[in-house]
């Protein structure tokens, strides 16, 4: 361990402020009477609160997030669950290929995924929508459940389902009683995180809702039209507190009955 | 019959592993692998009018795409603005992981919790705030005029090339702390005491030991950032103006009010493939050069 060094921990004190200072403006000027988002501040009101929760088109495109996100979230939670077990369960061939696939959506530009979904899609003559949207969302969350997942089950002690296997309990009874309570921090950590990430996602929405508007798309909409803009501050004032407070408790679940030197920040790199 | 594939299923390792990997893969299949092909074979048709397409087999698309001046300028300018946002992003990250890695004692994972969490925050309104920050009348114009620093608000802030860059460091600051700190936490810092005992300055112990050391979280940060920024849509689009525009905004022209499916999915493809080319770049030249240094 190094000693002090003042002039490093200052500039690490000032890259925080960088990180943190531009995204507090939205719920500072959220709070101010004003459609013009600058300084001196002009006065304090909570109207565009008021207004944001009057508005029925956000109602509903907050309800369409939240069935995609919830749905993206469930299913490639579960499709992640099986996969990171077989990683860190198993050593076969073609391990570091198949690794390699599932992780590809993370790997490859996002508007080339939206397109290439937006293609299929036309192609085999169905609508845009929420169903495209989400099957989207659950190919783009599904590495990250995986990362996630990985780093729980990893070091994990695979005797105890061995001996659960041995004193009669058959598979369901084994994944049922032994295996999911002790993963299940680490399914509700990736079961929150998927569905920030599907919740706040916006270029596979962008190119596949149609008329169906998700929150992120609904803000987008939005912020074309300057006395609508204090209202998208509120509402974003609110998602940043939400996904803020969410995102909270993954990591304190991720880390929750991991040793000390285990603890990480919910996404391991695999090597 | 049955006894017997149970045997076998219970026996063989990789045939468990690749049952519990199924989802995983037929996910991979469906949604990525093959609309990507399809994707790729539309680059070889023809849009005739605004809703039939001929699906003759012609490379014209690619022929058009690099006949076109603004299309290359764009494809130059995205790779352009990546290379410089992962420049800047690992160049500003590098000393905050080094600090948190080597000299934060207590609460590591506190530190490391507060740096990501801005990352969770929706991408939309992290770039939508910086709308806020260089907008004509936004905070440092309106802070800069009201202090009577300035009479008229500084124009080139806004919808340039500069606003890009900040807005996409800022954007992509995560990507490269992560794998940065993974790599310099794991240093054995009995290392770096040899290094010093024997003599080396600290400057020559950071050049020899520590950087080489941190190679492969400089090539996944590099691989990382490069990658998304090269076809982000976002940033251009509310901050970049026709200065800071980049190729995804024609790509989703062409699927959108152009109407011109088939040079968009070339446009795609030919980004693909540059992505692709700078992977293999990066990894080859980083593995050469750390093999030289060490």
């Amino acid at each position: 361990m190094e000693q002090k060094n003042n002039t490093l921990l200052f500039y690490t004190l000032l890259y925080f402020v960088f990180l943190y200072l531009p995204v507090l403006f939205l719920p500072l000027f959220s709070f101010n009477d004003s459609n013009f988002m600058s300084f001196p501040l002009s006065g304090f009101t909570t109207e565009h609160y008021e207004e944001m929760w009057k508005s029925t088109n956000l109602h509903k495109a907050l309800w369409a997030s939240v069935k995609v996100g919830v749905v993206a979230s469930v299913v490639s939670t579960t499709i992640a669950l099986f996969a990171a077990k077989a990683f860190a369960r198993y050593k076969f061939r073609g391990e570091n290929i198949s690794y390699g696939a599932i992780m590809m959506p993370f790997l490859i530009p996002e508007i080339i995924l939206a397109v290439s979904i937006l293609v299929i899609w036309l192609s085999l003559g169905f609508k845009l929508g929420l169903v495209p949207v989400t099957l989207g969302h659950i190919l783009f969350c599904t590495p990250f459940a995986m990362l996630i997942l990985i780093a729980r089950i990893e070091g994990f002690d695979f005797s105890l389902e061995e001996a659960s296997r041995d004193l009669g309990e058959n598979a369901w009874g084994t994944f049922y009683r032994v295996s999911l309570p002790l993963y299940l921090p680490g399914i509700i950590a990736s079961l929150l995180l998927s569905f920030i990430i599907s919740f706040d996602e916006f270029i596979l929405a962008f190119f596949l809702t149609g008329s169906d508007a998700t929150l992120p798309m609904y803000m987008w909409g939005q912020m074309r039209f300057i006395q609508k803009l204090p209202h998208v501050l509120a509402l974003g004032a609110v998602i940043i507190v939400f996904t803020t407070l969410i995102v909270l408790l993954a990591f304190w679940l991720r880390n929750l009955g991991q040793g000390k030197d285990k603890a990480d920040f919910g996404i391991k790199i695999h090597e | 019959m049955l006894q017997a594939v149970q045997k076998f299923y219970a026996k063989s390792e990789s045939v468990r592993a690749y049952t519990m990997l199924s989802p995983a893969l037929i996910l991979i299949i469906l949604l990525m692998l093959i609309p990507m092909i399809l994707m790729l074979s539309f680059s070889f048709f023809t849009q005739i009018s605004f809703v039939e397409i001929d699906y003759t087999f012609t490379i014209q698309r690619y022929i058009d795409f690099f006949q076109k001046n603004l299309l290359v300028t764009l494809l130059i300018k995205s790779v352009k603005i990546s290379f410089l946002v992962t420049l800047v992003t690992l160049l500003t990250a590098y000393p905050v992981c080094y600090y948190i890695a080597f000299y934060v004692k207590k609460n590591k994972m506190l530190w490391l919790v507060m740096l990501t969490l801005p990352f969770w925050t929706s991408y939309l309104l992290r770039v939508f705030s910086w709308k806020i920050i260089l907008g004509t009348k936004g905070v440092i114009n309106s802070s800069l005029i009201t202090a009577g620093l300035l009479s008229e608000p500084l124009t080139f802030l806004m919808y340039s090339e500069t606003a890009v860059i900040i807005t996409l460091t800022h954007a992509y600051a995560a990507f490269a702390l992560l794998p940065l700190y993974v790599s310099l936490e794991k240093i054995d810092f009995s290392l770096i005491e040899a290094g010093r005992d024997l003599g080396l300055s600290r400057l020559e112990v950071f050049w020899k030991i520590t950087f080489p050391l941190s190679m492969p979280g400089v090539i996944g940060a590099i691989l990382i950032i490069f990658i998304p920024t090269v076809g982000d849509y976002v940033t251009p689009a509310l901050l970049g103006g026709t200065d800071g525009r980049m190729l995804s905004n024609m790509i989703q022209a062409y699927f959108g009010k152009i109407n011109n499916i088939p040079l968009g999915a070339a446009s795609a493809t030919i980004m693909l493939f540059t992505v692709a080319v700078v992977t293999m770049v990066v990894s080859y030249t980083t593995k050469k050069l750390t093999q030289r240094i060490s």
